[in-house]
C-alpha cells in the first residue's frame, strides 16, 4: 500500500474531572497513509474528537496523553509528535498538520476583520511578509470560491456559515499543510451548503493530494469522502476498513447497528433498525467488549475479555469475538 | 377533509422588526408572509426546510407562544387569539410542543418527578401526591423509561441526551394532547439514539391518534416518519412544494426540493457518489431583510424565466392530485 | 429515608463539594472563624476599656497578643467586639439592596413595556449618581443614630447595578426552552416565576447577596472612617478612624492598633469573596455529580 504520513501507536489519552479519570481514547492504532482520505465516524463520546486534537496536540487544559506515540513521517526522519514542546508544536501545527474544526463561527475572533486573522495565524507560524501573505490568502480564498477581496475585508459575522467554513479551509491551507484533520466539516450547515464543501473538499484533495482525516458522527460525510473508514466507540477503533468493506461487508455488530440506524431518501426504504441502550460511562469501565450490553449476538465471553482488531480480510480490522456469524444483510 | 382540520393557518405571516446598525432605522424583517395549511386530526405533516427558513417560527406560531402579524390560526375552526378563556385553556392542553435541544428543555433544578407531575396537578388530572407518583410512573413507563422506578426522582443531568428527550415526550403528553409539534425532536440526538425516539413518537401516534407537525432538516427523517403523511417544503418564509409523502420524495417537483434531494448527502458510498447535483445560480441565500421580489427562489434557480419569475409571485399549483407546487413552471398544468 | 437524603443534600453535599475546592474551602474556614470570633468571642473576652497609661503601644505578647493601643487597652479585644456591628450592618444592608434588586428586576424584566422603561430609568439614575460622596452627604442630614437606620440608607443605594443583572438573567431564562414548555402547558404566571424561573436564579442571588455585603462593609467602615456617622459603640470601621486621628499614623509602635481592623476588614472580605466563588460550583446541579 501508499507510504504512510501518520502512524498512532497504543495511544491512550485520558481527561480528570471531579468525578474520576475519563478514559477517552484506549489504546488506538492507526496509520493514515499519504494522499487518502479517512474518516474516523463515532457517536458522541466515541473518543474520536479526543484522537484528533491529540494528533495535533490540542486537548484541552484536563486532558493529557498517557501512553502511546504519534509518529508523524511527513519529513525525513519522522518524529514523535506526543514528545513535542509546545515551541516545536508551534513550527509544526498548520505548516505539517492544520486542523478545521467544528464550530466555523466560534472559531473567528468577532471583532477582527479576517483578513487580520488571516495575517495572526500566518505570522504565528513564521511567515512575516505581508504582501506575500496577502497574494497567498487571495490565491487560496479564491481556491475555496471566495471573493477574495470582499471577504478579507469583512468580519466574520458578515458571511454566512458556509462562507466561514470555506474561509478556515482555507486558513488552514495556507501554509501548505501535509495533514488535514476536519472535525465535523459539515454539521450545522445547510444541505445545499453542505454539498457545496463537499465538492470542495473533493478537489482540493484531487489537486494538492494531500491527506484528510474527517471526524464526524456522520455517516453521509464518509460515504461521500472516505477512502477508509475507522468507527469508534468507547474510546477505541472497533472497526476500520475501505469504504465499502464498511459500508456493505461491516463485521461489527456497531457499525452495522449505525448503518442500519440511518434512513436514506433516495434509496428504497430499508429495514431500519435501532441499538438499544446507550454508550457507557467512560470513568467506570466494565472489562470485557464495551458494546456487549447493547449487542444482540452478545455471548457469556464477550464481557469476559476485550476483543482486539483482527484482520477478517486484507486491510479490513474488527473487533468482535463473534465476527465470522455477522454478516451484513444488505 | 376541512372539517376535520385539527389546525389550520389561513394566509398566516410573521415579521419581526429589528434595528439595523447604531443610527440605522428599524426594519422589518419578515419570517413568515402568507403561509396557509391544514391538518387533519392524526396526521402528520412534515416542514422540511433549512435553517432560517421559518420553520422553528411557524411551530411557535401554531402552539400560541408567539402572535402572528396578520392572518389567522384555527384551532376546530376558531381563531386562538381571538378565544374565550376556557377555550383558550383546552386549546392549550390540547396541542403541545416537543423541543429540539433536550439539555435546555428540562428544567435543572426539577426532579422528573416534578417536572411531569406540574401539569397534571394543575389541570387537575391528579389530586394527590399518590395518584401523581402512579401517574409519573405510567408516563414514563410509556415513553420506554424502563423501569420508571429509577427514573422518577432524577434530576435531568443524570440523564442521557436521549433520556431527556424521552421525558420531555412525557411532558408534552401529560395533558392528552391531540396534536404535537416536534421541532427538530431528534436531531440533536446520537444517531444510534435517533431511530428508538423516532419510533416511540411514530407508536404514541398510533396508540393515542396524535397529529403531528414533524420539522426537520432532514429528508430522510421526514420520509421516514411521515411516509403514511404529508411533507411540506418550506424556503424563505413560504411553503414551495407540499403533497403526499411518497409523491414529493419520488416525483420531486419545485426546483427547490429538487436540489435539495440531489444534494443530500447519504449514508451510501455508491448511491451518494453517483449523485449530480444541481447547479444553482447563487450558493448565497437571500437575506430576510431584502427577499428579492417574485419567486424567493428566483436568484439560485437553473430553471428561472427572466421577467416571470424576478416578477410575479407564484400561486400554488396543482400538477397532480393533492400535490401543490409554488412554481411558475407548473402553471396551468 | 426521604428527610436523610435532603438533609444530605442540603448539608452533607455542600460541604464535601466546598473541601474539593481549596481556596473556597480555606475562604470558607477563615470566614467561619470571623463569624465565630464575632459573635461567639465577646462573651470570652471582654472589650477592654480601661485606661493603662503605662502600656500604651505595646508590641504583641502573649498577655495582649495583638499589642496595646494609644491609651494601654488591649486590641485583640476590640478586634474581636468590633465585628458583629459591622457584620450586621452589612448583612442588613445585602439584604435589603437584594430584596429591592430582586424584585424590581425581576417585574421590569416580566412585565415589559413602559414598566420596564419607568423602573430602567430609576436605576440608571441612581446608578449614574457616585454613591460614596451621596452617602456622605445624606449622613449629615440623616441622624444616624443606629445600625439599621445606616444598614437602611447603604442598603437604598446598593441594588441598581444588581437589579440590572437580575433582569438580563431573567430575560435570559425567560427564553430557555423549559419556560416555552410550561407556558405551553398552561402551567400559569406564578408558577412559571416562582416555581421556573427563580430556583435557576437562586444561587445567583446568593452569590449577589454576599457581594452586596461586602460593599456594604466598604460603605459603612469608610463612612464611619470618615467621621461622617456619629457612631456609638465599637467596631472596626472606629478603630481605624480613632487610630488615624488619633495621629497612629505617626508612631511606630501605633502599627498594630491601625493594622489590625485593616486586616480584620480585608481577611473577612477575601474569605466571603473567595467562599462565594466556590459556590457557584455548589448550586450547579450539573457539578453535583456521583450519585
Amino acid at each position: 500500500m501508499a507510504e504512510e504520513i501518520l502512524n498512532v501507536e497504543n495511544l491512550f489519552v485520558e481527561y480528570s474531572n471531579v468525578r474520576g479519570k475519563v478514559k477517552a481514547v484506549r489504546g488506538v492504532n492507526l496509520k493514515l497513509y499519504k494522499g487518502e482520505n479517512l474518516a474516523l465516524i463515532g457517536e458522541s463520546g466515541s473518543g474520536k474528537t479526543t484522537l484528533g486534537t491529540a494528533i495535533i496536540r490540542l486537548l484541552p487544559s484536563s486532558g493529557y496523553i498517557k501512553e502511546g506515540r504519534i509518529v508523524y513521517k511527513g519529513n525525513e526522519n519522522g518524529y514523535d509528535i506526543s514528545k513535542f514542546s509546545e515551541k516545536e508544536l508551534r513550527q509544526f501545527r498548520w505548516k505539517e498538520i492544520a486542523m478545521v474544526f467544528q464550530s466555523a463561527l466560534n472559531s473567528f475572533n468577532p471583532v477582527l476583520k479576517i483578513w487580520d486573522q488571516i495575517y495572526d495565524t500566518a505570522r504565528s507560524h513564521g511567515l512575516n511578509n505581508r504582501s506575500l501573505v496577502r497574494e497567498k490568502a487571495t490565491d487560496i480564498l479564491r481556491y475555496v470560491q471566495l471573493d477574495p477581496e470582499r471577504v478579507i475585508n469583512s468580519y466574520p459575522h458578515e458571511l454566512s456559515g458556509g462562507m466561514r467554513q470555506r474561509v478556515l479551509i482555507a486558513m488552514s491551507l495556507l501554509l501548505e499543510p501535509k495533514i488535514l484533520i476536519l472535525d465535523e466539516p459539515t454539521t450545522a450547515l445547510d444541505i445545499l451548503t453542505q454539498r457545496n464543501i463537499i465538492e470542495l473538499l473533493r478537489i482540493i484533495k484531487k489537486d494538492m493530494g494531500l491527506s484528510m482525516l474527517f471526524i464526524s458522527h456522520d455517516l453521509s460525510l464518509a460515504a461521500e469522502l472516505a477512502d477508509r473508514v475507522a468507527v469508534m466507540y468507547a474510546g477505541a477503533i472497533v472497526e476500520l476498513g475501505g469504504v465499502e468493506d464498511i459500508f456493505y461487508r461491516s463485521r461489527h455488530p456497531y457499525t452495522l447497528g449505525l448503518i442500519k440506524a440511518v434512513p436514506t431518501v433516495t434509496a428504497g426504504f430499508r429495514e431500519l433498525y435501532s441499538i438499544p441502550g446507550s454508550p457507557p460511562d467512560l470513568i467506570s469501565l466494565l472489562p470485557g467488549c464495551k458494546f456487549a450490553p447493547r449487542c444482540e449476538h452478545k455471548e457469556a465471553g464477550c464481557e469476559n475479555e476485550e476483543p482486539l482488531l483482527v484482520e477478517v480480510n486484507s486491510g479490513h480490522l474488527v473487533a468482535c469475538f463473534k465476527h465470522k456469524e455477522i454478516s451484513n444483510g444488505r | 377533509m376541512e372539517d376535520r382540520a385539527i389546525i389550520r393557518l389561513e394566509h398566516l405571516s410573521k415579521s419581526f422588526t429589528v434595528r439595523s446598525g447604531v443610527f440605522g432605522g428599524r426594519k422589518s424583517m419578515q419570517v413568515i408572509g402568507d403561509l396557509s395549511l391544514s391538518i387533519s386530526e392524526g396526521e402528520v405533516l412534515c416542514l422540511v426546510g433549512e435553517s432560517g427558513c421559518g420553520k422553528t417560527t411557524t411551530g411557535k406560531l401554531i402552539v400560541g407562544l408567539i402572535k402572528p402579524t396578520s392572518g389567522k390560526i384555527l384551532f376546530e375552526g376558531q381563531d386562538i387569539w381571538d378565544m374565550s378563556k376556557e377555550d383558550f385553556s383546552s386549546y392549550r392542553r390540547a396541542v403541545q410542543i416537543v423541543h429540539q435541544d433536550p439539555y435546555s428543555s428540562l428544567n435543572p433544578v426539577h426532579r422528573i418527578y416534578n417536572i411531569l407531575s406540574a401539569p397534571l396537578f394543575r389541570h387537575g388530572i391528579v389530586r394527590s401526591r399518590g395518584e401523581a407518583e402512579e401517574k409519573v410512573l405510567e408516563l414514563l413507563g410509556r415513553v420506554d423509561l424502563t423501569p420508571p422506578e429509577d427514573f422518577i426522582y432524577k434530576y435531568p443531568h443524570q440523564l442521557s441526551g436521549g433520556q431527556r428527550q424521552r421525558v420531555a415526550i412525557a411532558r408534552s403528553l401529560t395533558l392528552n394532547p391531540r396534536f404535537i409539534v416536534a421541532d427538530e425532536a431528534v436531531s440533536m440526538l446520537d444517531v444510534s439514539i435517533r431511530l428508538s425516539v423516532i419510533e416511540l413518537l411514530r407508536r404514541l401516534k398510533e396508540e393515542m391518534n396524535v397529529a403531528f407537525l414533524f420539522i426537520t432538516h432532514d429528508l430522510a427523517m421526514a420520509k421516514y416518519f411521515g411516509w403514511e403523511g404529508r411533507i411540506a417544503v418550506m424556503y424563505l418564509g413560504r411553503i414551495v412544494e407540499i403533497g403526499p409523502t411518497p409523491r414529493v420524495i419520488e416525483n420531486p417537483s419545485h426546483p427547490y426540493t429538487k436540489a435539495l434531494l440531489m444534494a443530500i448527502p447519504e449514508a451510501d458510498p455508491r448511491i451518494t457518489r453517483s449523485k449530480k447535483p444541481m447547479e444553482l445560480r447563487s450558493l448565497d441565500i437571500p437575506s430576510l431583510l431584502n427577499l428579492p421580489p417574485g419567486c424567493t427562489f428566483n436568484p439560485r434557480c437553473p430553471f428561472w424565466i427572466e421577467g416571470v419569475c424576478d416578477k410575479e409571485v407564484p400561486e400554488m399549483y396543482e400538477p397532480e392530485k393533492d400535490h401543490y407546487v409554488s412554481c411558475f413552471l407548473f402553471r396551468g398544468k | 429515608m426521604r428527610i436523610k437524603n435532603i438533609l444530605r443534600s442540603i448539608f452533607l453535599e455542600p460541604l464535601i463539594l466546598i473541601s474539593r475546592d481549596k481556596a473556597g474551602f480555606i475562604g470558607f474556614i477563615v470566614l467561619l472563624f470571623i463569624l465565630l470570633l464575632s459573635f461567639i468571642g465577646p462573651y470570652f473576652v471582654k472589650l477592654d476599656t480601661e485606661v493603662k497609661l503605662d502600656k500604651i503601644y505595646q508590641f504583641p505578647s502573649r498577655e495582649h497578643i495583638l499589642g496595646t493601643d494609644n491609651q494601654g487597652r488591649d486590641i485583640f479585644s476590640q478586634i474581636v467586639n468590633g465585628g458583629k456591628d459591622v457584620i450586621i450592618v452589612a448583612f442588613l444592608a445585602g439584604v435589603i439592596s437584594t430584596l429591592i434588586a430582586v424584585t424590581l428586576g425581576s417585574l421590569s424584566a416580566y412585565a415589559g413595556g413602559v414598566t420596564d422603561m419607568v423602573i430602567m430609568f430609576i436605576t440608571e439614575i441612581i446608578l449614574t449618581i457616585p454613591q460614596f460622596p451621596l452617602l456622605a452627604v445624606l449622613s449629615a442630614f440623616v441622624r444616624l443614630t443606629n445600625p439599621t437606620m445606616l444598614a437602611l440608607i447603604i442598603g437604598l443605594l446598593g441594588w441598581p447595578a444588581l437589579a440590572r443583572a437580575i433582569r438580563a438573567q431573567v430575560l435570559s431564562i425567560r427564553e430557555r426552552d423549559y419556560i416555552e414548555a410550561a407556558r405551553v402547558l398552561d402551567l400559569g404566571r406564578l408558577h412559571i416565576i416562582f416555581s421556573e424561573i427563580l430556583p435557576n436564579m437562586l444561587s445567583y442571588i446568593v452569590i449577589s447577596l454576599i457581594m452586596a455585603m461586602t460593599s456594604a462593609v466598604y460603605s459603612q467602615v469608610g463612612l464611619i472612617m470618615l467621621g461622617l456617622v456619629p457612631f456609638y459603640g465599637h467596631n472596626w470601621g472606629l478603630m481605624i478612624q480613632l487610630a488615624w486621628t488619633r495621629g497612629a499614623i505617626f508612631y511606630r509602635g501605633s502599627i498594630f492598633y491601625i493594622l489590625s481592623p485593616i486586616i480584620a476588614i480585608a481577611l473577612f472580605q477575601w474569605s466571603a469573596v473567595t467562599f462565594t466563588r466556590s459556590l457557584e460550583g455548589i448550586f450547579n446541579p450539573r457539578l453535583r455529580s456521583g450519585e
